[in-house]
């Protein structure tokens, strides 16, 4: 971890825990009004708890140009956005990804170039539909690891994160608050209900959380249609193309127009925000991932909507590349942060 | 050219934005100066966190009951009957209607702060402070038409023949005239202009710092007073508060303040004693150290504890000297180092059974045969690391300020300005001679704030 970003963090802490005035917009202020002393760890807990809501800053009687120079949204992003990358495993793999979106992008064209040449010289098979451009057995050949490995990863990650939070052992009651917390985005309700400050200064509003809330579910629908998907085809014997009501379609159609939807909102919200109120640095990693989720959503809407014509098999390799993409990326991206932030909930379960 | 607005309103804080909406929902053009820039703007305001309230039932944050007569006698007891009897009840029973109003116009509240469960019942807290409280107004005030010019000093109201004719106000070095048909003065004390301290105080009050906005400087008071509006307030009178020696000159606001008191002994640059640390809960006594540090040389005082008392207190922002033995803390501190381990032993010598000490309410475990004596908390100050702090004395803000009446309006001798109203701490000493109750400045602003207000746009129409 970079000592100077815990170290700024700290002393941002201590005068917060002097003032104690945020204490009602969320998570945050009443673990750090716990401590009289911050270690690493409880800074990196904070810093993790921390949804980004900015309504300490724009309350705060000490930013800028006050001597005490109080951003604790940006001094907790930093210290977040460095414990993904320290906990990370491979953590070289964090480094590279994490903050740029250059390297995301690469990465994924390299996924869209695998697909695309699969599917021309490796994959056609006499299956139907999709399966004529890549043979079934091949698709599960590729995600299944590709889904897999970087879950490990990630369990590597979250152990690391336990234990450098010192995290006790996690019951069942943690783990419901940590979803009711996120299932709503609580976090990003101000305290009064009313939303949080992002794409307009000192206004609360519901759109960050609505967004955000959209991807999210959006992103768990599609991942139930591919869910079903599988259990049609190895419990039922049924295999795709799926029918418009079919459980696949009826759970992925309405999904992919959230997940498409809730990107484009986040990014026009991310252009209005102050991206000094954030993790500055990471800012292209974080757009280049927004698109990326935007992307796979998008590409698989098209691909069922054009998945009866010639363009089929391109369609079908752009999807299917972004996808690759954006799993094998998974543990090193913004994406990151969804499995981080329920620890952070969990362990602060745990104080009460 | 801009039209001239029907009402201007000085200042940029409660007072002064209450008076700006409810005089914009009355139909008025109304123009607001504030004298900070964007940043800054709020003045004393942006340090508040909460509202005395008034209320028969639970309301709002606040729990239980508050009547009229119970929030008089607490004031009546920390201004020691230096109360206008008549404008503080008019306060204090308006005060129910305000909350649901700051509600109305976008202030949100929070439960009591921890550490200040004593206000639960008393006092409700902003949502994020007085920042938040502030914030909250001006996209409020925005959304009526309120106009805003940030960094615009205003340096003279012309009063003619019991009216004010117009005003100049500058921003970025040009002067401005306007003629508005009302006047709001909601611009705050005086207490920023430390040469107008030292006036009143002596050469001491340099050594004051000043906990608040840096713009308070009393111009718009000044040139009002000089012009023969009635003044009211002893100028010696001002809130002042003991806080941490090492806080910024200006604008340190709530972070500043030091809990350590009851537990510790606190001596002069001589390693004196000269109170009794100990006479009541802090809450009720953090007022008074103001006083009494900046009667001490040098206006400076230490306070001394052990590690046994170190986390009875709120943290503070700056942490506290550290030393193994009293003789090096003496050293750190720039005390003498014999006097400091003798008025130390001295005071060791004198406790007695500390077997009741308990740091929530007054135990009574006091000295013995020590002048002055320390009458709660005493325990001995014996168990390394020894800790200390260096108080100096912190101004809130001053009395002297605008008389007005019950319809917030300013005069000249027994005749009414007939243009020209004042809300907040700038008439605050019409209200409070002396003392102050937490939660009551916003009080005061928030009902002369939306009193002045309506009389300035009824005046205007």
């Amino acid at each position: 971890m970079q000592a100077d970003l815990i170290q700024e963090a700290r002393r941002q802490a201590e005068i917060c825990n002097a003032c104690r005035y945020c204490e009602g917009y969320c998570s945050v202020f009443p673990a750090l009004h716990a401590n009289r002393a911050f270690s690493d760890g409880d800074i990196t807990q904070l810093a993790n708890l921390c949804h980004n809501c900015r309504g300490c800053y724009y309350a705060c009687q000490y930013t800028a140009p006050h001597e005490f120079d109080l951003n604790l949204p940006a001094a907790l992003a930093d210290v977040r956005q460095d414990s993904w990358e320290e906990f990370a495993f491979p953590r070289v793999v964090a480094r590279a990804f994490q903050r740029n979106g250059m390297a995301i992008t690469i990465a994924v064209t390299l996924c869209f170039a695998l697909l695309f040449t699969l599917a021309k010289w490796v994959g056609p098979s006499d299956g139907e539909g999709f399966y004529a451009v890549l043979s079934h057995n091949l698709m599960v050949a590729i995600f299944a690891p590709a889904f897999l490995a970087p879950l490990a990863s990630i369990a590597i990650s979250l152990r690391r994160y336990w234990v450098a939070t010192g995290g006790g052992p996690v019951r069942f009651a943690h783990v419901r608050a940590a979803f009711q917390s996120a299932a709503t985005l609580r976090n990003l309700a101000g305290g009064h209900g009313e939303g949080c400050n992002f794409e307009d200064e000192d206004r609360f509003t519901q759109a960050r959380r609505l967004a955000h809330q959209a991807v999210l579910y959006g992103f768990a629908l599609c991942f139930a249609s591919t869910a079903s998907g599988t259990v049609l085809h190895y419990a039922f014997d049924m295999s795709a193309p799926y029918g418009l009501l079919s459980l696949p379609k009826l759970l992925g159609i309405p999904g992919g127009i959230m997940m498409t939807f809730g990107a484009v909102w986040l990014l026009d919200l991310k252009r209005k925000a102050d991206p000094h109120l954030g993790a500055a640095q990471a800012r292209s990693g974080e757009v280049a991932f927004i698109a990326l989720l935007g992307f796979v959503a998008l590409s698989g809407l098209v691909l069922y909507a054009m998945g009866q014509t010639a363009l089929m098999p391109t369609l079908l390799a752009l999807h299917l590349g972004s996808v690759l993409g954006f799993f094998l990326l998974m543990p090193y991206t913004k994406m990151a942060h969804g499995f981080y932030r329920l620890a952070a909930l969990i362990r602060d379960a745990q104080r009460h | 050219m801009k039209p001239t607005p029907d009402i201007v309103v000085i200042g940029g804080g409660n007072a002064a934005l209450c008076a700006a909406i409810t005089a914009a929902e009355a139909g008025a053009q109304v123009l607001i100066l504030e004298a900070a820039p964007k940043p800054y703007r709020g003045g004393n305001s942006r340090h508040t966190r909460n509202f005395r309230c008034m209320h028969d039932g639970p309301l709002g944050p606040l729990v239980e009951s508050y009547s009229e007569d119970e929030y008089f006698a607490d004031l009546m007891k920390v201004t020691g009957g230096k109360t206008h009897e008549a404008l503080a009840r008019l306060a204090i029973r308006t005060s129910e209607e305000c909350l649901p109003w700051m509600e109305a116009h976008g202030v949100r509240f929070q439960p009591s702060l921890s550490g200040t469960l004593s206000l639960a019942r008393t006092n409700a807290f902003f949502l994020g402070g007085g920042k938040g409280l502030v914030n909250a107004y001006y996209r409020t005030a925005a959304k009526l038409g309120v106009a805003v010019e940030y960094e615009a000093k205003v340096t003279h109201l012309e009063v003619e023949d019991g009216r004010v004719v117009y005003l100049d106000y500058t921003q970025n070095d040009i002067t401005h005239r306007l003629e508005p048909k009302s006047v709001v003065v909601a611009s705050g004390g005086f207490q920023a202009d430390t040469d107008w301290l030292a006036r009143a105080w002596g050469p001491a009050a340099k050594n004051f710092l000043i906990r608040g906005t840096p713009y308070n400087r009393g111009v718009v008071l000044a040139d009002l007073l000089d012009q023969g509006v009635e003044q009211v307030g002893d100028p010696t009178q001002c809130h002042s508060v003991a806080i941490d020696g090492r806080a910024p000159k200006y604008d340190g606001g709530i972070v500043t303040r030091l809990d350590c008191v009851p537990f510790s002994i606190v001596v002069n640059k001589h390693a004196e004693r000269f109170y009794d640390e100990g006479e009541d809960v802090w809450p009720k006594r953090y007022a008074i150290w103001g006083r009494l540090v900046a009667a001490q040389p040098d206006q400076v005082g230490y306070a001394i504890i052990d590690a046994q008392s170190l986390d009875l207190f709120m943290p503070s922002v700056f942490p506290p000297i550290k030393a193994d033995t009293l003789e090096e803390l003496a050293r750190m501190m720039g005390l003498p180092e014999d006097k400091l381990r003798a008025t130390v032993d001295a005071f060791n010598a004198s406790c007695g059974d500390t077997r009741g000490f308990k740091p929530t309410e007054l135990d009574g475990v006091s000295t013995k045969g020590l002048t002055p004596p320390k009458t709660n908390w005493a325990r001995s100050i014996t168990q390394a690391p020894f800790y200390g702090y260096s108080l100096r004395t912190g101004v809130t803000f001053t009395y002297l300020g605008l008389k007005v009446d019950e319809t917030a309006q300013c005069s000249i001798g027994n005749r009414p300005v007939s243009n020209l109203w004042a809300a907040g701490e700038t008439m605050a000493g019409s209200i409070l001679g002396q003392g102050y109750l937490a939660g009551f400045g916003m009080t005061i602003g928030t009902v002369f704030g939306r009193i002045a207000g309506a009389e300035a746009a009824k005046h205007a129409s």
